[in-house]
C-alpha cells in the first residue's frame, strides 16, 4: 500500500506525526499545571491568565504565526539571543512548527484538563491531607490519576488539532520539503500544482485515513483510562 | 489520650467559640442540632481549618495556637478523620485506600494489627475492589479502617452514620461498637442523633449556636433536665450502663445489675458479666410512693427525687437518684401533684421489661486492642 505514495509525501505524513507528538508532549506538562492553577489556585490576575490561554483560539493562526514569526525569527531579539547562545532555531525548521502547533493547541489541553481537575472533589484532597499526604504527594496520587481521562482527552484533541494546524504553520516556519511540509501543506501544494489531483486526493485519503485510526485509538485509550480511575 | 479545644472563629455571620476537652479513650460524641458547628470543631482540630484564635492540645501537644502562630499541618496532625461521605479514593482498590495512610505513617502498623483491624472492620472480603463497587456501609468501614491504619493519636467522625439508610446503619454500628471498646484513642463522633449518642457514646459534648453548652458523661448530661432543651425535649431519655448478671432460659429474660439495682429485660446474648448499655424513655417510667401489689411490671427500683423540673405541655421530668445511676420519669404535673411529689422524697420507679432498650452490643473478645 505504501508504494501507493511518494517519499515526499511519506515524508510529510512522519513529519506531520513527528511535529504533532512534541507539540503536544512539550505543551503537555505546561497545560496541566496551568490547568490546575486556574481550576484551584485564587491568586490576583487569575482571568487575564485565563484569557491569555484562550487567546490562540480567537486569534486567526496566521496571527499567530505571524507573532511567532516577529519574536522568534532569526532577526527578533530572542531568536537571535537563541541562536547565538544555543545555536537553536525556531524560525523556518520542524521545531518551529512544532512550537506553533504546541501554542494552537494550548488552549484546548489547558480546556479538557481543567474540567476534569475541577470535577474532581476537593474533599479528596482534604482527606489525602488528613493521612499525611503533602502537596505534591496529593497533586501526584490523587489529582493526577483522577484527570487522566481529561488529560487523554486533552492530548487527543490536541494532537489531531496539531496534525491539522496549516495558517500559524506556514506563516511562522513557511513550506520547506522535507523540515516543514507537513500533511495539510502537502495537499495545499498539490493543489496549487497543475496536474497534481491525484496527488492531492491521495494525501486526503490518507488524512481521513489518520483521523479515522485517531479516533478509534482514543475511544479505545479513553475507556482504558476510565476503568483504571475507577470512574 | 487527651485532647483540649479552645476554638473562636467567625465566618458568614456565625461565630464559633467553644472551650471543650476530651480526657480518656473511648467515645465522646460532639452533639448539637445541624448548623451548630460540630463539623467546624472537627476541622479546626484535624488542621483542615485554620481558626481565627485558639489553642488546640493533643496529648499535651499543641497542633494550634493562635498567640504563638503554630498551625501544624493537618498531614502532621496524625488525627484520622472520617468523612460523612467517606471519600475513598475511587481509583485505588480498597487495600490501597487503606493503606494510604499507613505508607505515609512515621510508625506503620504491622501486618497483625493491620489484619486486626480489617477483621474488626469485617472488610476483608472488600480488598480488591474498587470504592464505586461499595455500598455504603462497607465505604464508611473502610474509611474507618483507612484512617485507622495511618495509627492516629485521635479519631474523628463527622456524621459517618448520617448518609445512610436504616439497614446500613444497622450494618455499620456493630462495628463503631467494636471499635469504641477495642481502640485505646479517643474517639469523637459528631452527631445529631440522640440515639447514636445513647448507643455509642461514653461522654457528650453538646454544642448549640456555635457554643459548648455541657460535656460529662453520657449518662449524667443526658439526664440533666436543663438541657433537655438541647438534648431532646421530645424524647427524654435514661442511659445506664449494666452487667448482665443471669440468664433465665425458660422466661426468655435476662437480669441486669447496675448502680442502685437490677433490671428483669428480654434476654440479651452474652455472658455473666458481659457490659450493656441500657435505654429508658422517661415517658416509660412510672413513679409510686409505695411498693406496688399485683402489678405485671416487674421491675421496681427505688430511688430519691433530684430535681423536678416543668416540661412541655401538662408534663414534667423528674430525675431520680438511684444510688449512683440516674433514672428520669415524666409523668404530668396532675399526677406528681396527687402525690404530693418533692425534692428529697423517696419513691418506687416501675419499669416494664419491654420498655428497655439494649441500646449497646457486647464486645466479642479480641486478641488485640486497636490503636
Amino acid at each position: 500500500m505504501w508504494t501507493a505514495f511518494t517519499p515526499a509525501e511519506i515524508e510529510a505524513l512522519t513529519l506531520s506525526l513527528r511535529i504533532a507528538v512534541v507539540a503536544v508532549t512539550g505543551a503537555l506538562p505546561v497545560a496541566i499545571a496551568v490547568a490546575f492553577l486556574l481550576a484551584r489556585g485564587r491568586f490576583p490576575g487569575r482571568a487575564f491568565v485565563d484569557s491569555l490561554v484562550h487567546l490562540p483560539l480567537v486569534l486567526p493562526p496566521v496571527v499567530t504565526g505571524y507573532l511567532l514569526l516577529i519574536t522568534f525569527g532569526t532577526r527578533a531579539p530572542l531568536g537571535a539571543w537563541l541562536l547565538e547562545t544555543f545555536g537553536f532555531r525556531f524560525a523556518f525548521s520542524w521545531t518551529g512548527a512544532a512550537l506553533a502547533a504546541a501554542i494552537i493547541t494550548f488552549p484546548f489541553q489547558v480546556r479538557a484538563i481543567r474540567l476534569s481537575i475541577e470535577a474532581i472533589d476537593p474533599g479528596l484532597s482534604q482527606a489525602a491531607e488528613t493521612l499525611g499526604a503533602g502537596p505534591m504527594d496529593r497533586f501526584v496520587n490523587i489529582t493526577l490519576p483522577l484527570a487522566l481521562p481529561g488529560i487523554l482527552a486533552g492530548a487527543i484533541t490536541a494532537f489531531a488539532a496539531s496534525l491539522g494546524e496549516f495558517g500559524a504553520i506556514i506563516t511562522f516556519v513557511s513550506n520547506i520539503p522535507g523540515e516543514t511540509r507537513t500533511l495539510p501543506l502537502a495537499i495545499y501544494t498539490a493543489i496549487q500544482t497543475p496536474g497534481g489531483e491525484v496527488a492531492a486526493a491521495r494525501l486526503t485519503a490518507l488524512a481521513i485515513a489518520l483521523a479515522v485510526a485517531g479516533l478509534v485509538l482514543s475511544e479505545f485509550a479513553a475507556q482504558r483510562v476510565r476503568r483504571l480511575s475507577g470512574q | 489520650m487527651t485532647l483540649s479545644a479552645k476554638i473562636e472563629h467567625r465566618f458568614r455571620g456565625f461565630h464559633l467559640s467553644v472551650d471543650f476537652s476530651v480526657i480518656r479513650p473511648g467515645l465522646t460524641a460532639l452533639f448539637g442540632p445541624s448548623g451548630a458547628g460540630k463539623t467546624t470543631c472537627i476541622n479546626a482540630i484535624s488542621g483542615l481549618l485554620k481558626p481565627d484564635s485558639g489553642h488546640i492540645e493533643i496529648n499535651g501537644q499543641p497542633v494550634f495556637d493562635s498567640t504563638t502562630s503554630l498551625n501544624l499541618p493537618s498531614r502532621r496532625r496524625r488525627i484520622g478523620y472520617v468523612f460523612q461521605d467517606a471519600r475513598l479514593f475511587p481509583h485505588l482498590t480498597v487495600s490501597r485506600n487503606l493503606d494510604f495512610g499507613a505508607r505515609r505513617s512515621p510508625e506503620p502498623p504491622t501486618p497483625a494489627e493491620r489484619e486486626n483491624i480489617i477483621e474488626i472492620l469485617g472488610i476483608g472480603h472488600l480488598m480488591e475492589r474498587r470504592p464505586a463497587k461499595l455500598s455504603g456501609g462497607e465505604r464508611q468501614r473502610v474509611a474507618l479502617g483507612r484512617a485507622l491504619l495511618m495509627k492516629p493519636s485521635l479519631l474523628l467522625l463527622d456524621e459517618p452514620l448520617a448518609a445512610l439508610d436504616q439497614a446500613r446503619k444497622s450494618e455499620v454500628l456493630p462495628h463503631l461498637e467494636r471499635l469504641r471498646d477495642h481502640a485505646r484513642i479517643p474517639i469523637v463522633l459528631v452527631t445529631h442523633s440522640l440515639e447514636d449518642v445513647a448507643r455509642l457514646a461514653d461522654d457528650i459534648i453538646v454544642i448549640n449556636d456555635g457554643r459548648s453548652m455541657a460535656a460529662g458523661p453520657v449518662d449524667q448530661i443526658l439526664s440533666r433536665l436543663d438541657l433537655l432543651p438541647l438534648t431532646g425535649q421530645s424524647e427524654p431519655m435514661s442511659v445506664i450502663a449494666a452487667d448482665v448478671l443471669r440468664h433465665d432460659i425458660d422466661g426468655g429474660l435476662t437480669e441486669l445489675g447496675f448502680n442502685g439495682g437490677r433490671l428483669w429485660v428480654a434476654r440479651i446474648e452474652g455472658d455473666p458479666g458481659a457490659q450493656v448499655r441500657l435505654r429508658i424513655a422517661a415517658r416509660d417510667v412510672m413513679l409510686a410512693l409505695a411498693p406496688p401489689s399485683g402489678i405485671s411490671a416487674s421491675n421496681l427500683i427505688s430511688g430519691r427525687i433530684a430535681e423536678i423540673r416543668s416540661g412541655p405541655g401538662p408534663y414534667c421530668d423528674i430525675r431520680l437518684d438511684c444510688g449512683g445511676s440516674i433514672l428520669l420519669a415524666r409523668i404530668t404535673r396532675r399526677s406528681s401533684e396527687r402525690l404530693g411529689l418533692g425534692l428529697g422524697h423517696e419513691v418506687i420507679a416501675v419499669i416494664k421489661s419491654v420498655s428497655v432498650n439494649r441500646q449497646s452490643g457486647i464486645a466479642p473478645a479480641l486478641n488485640q486492642p486497636v490503636g
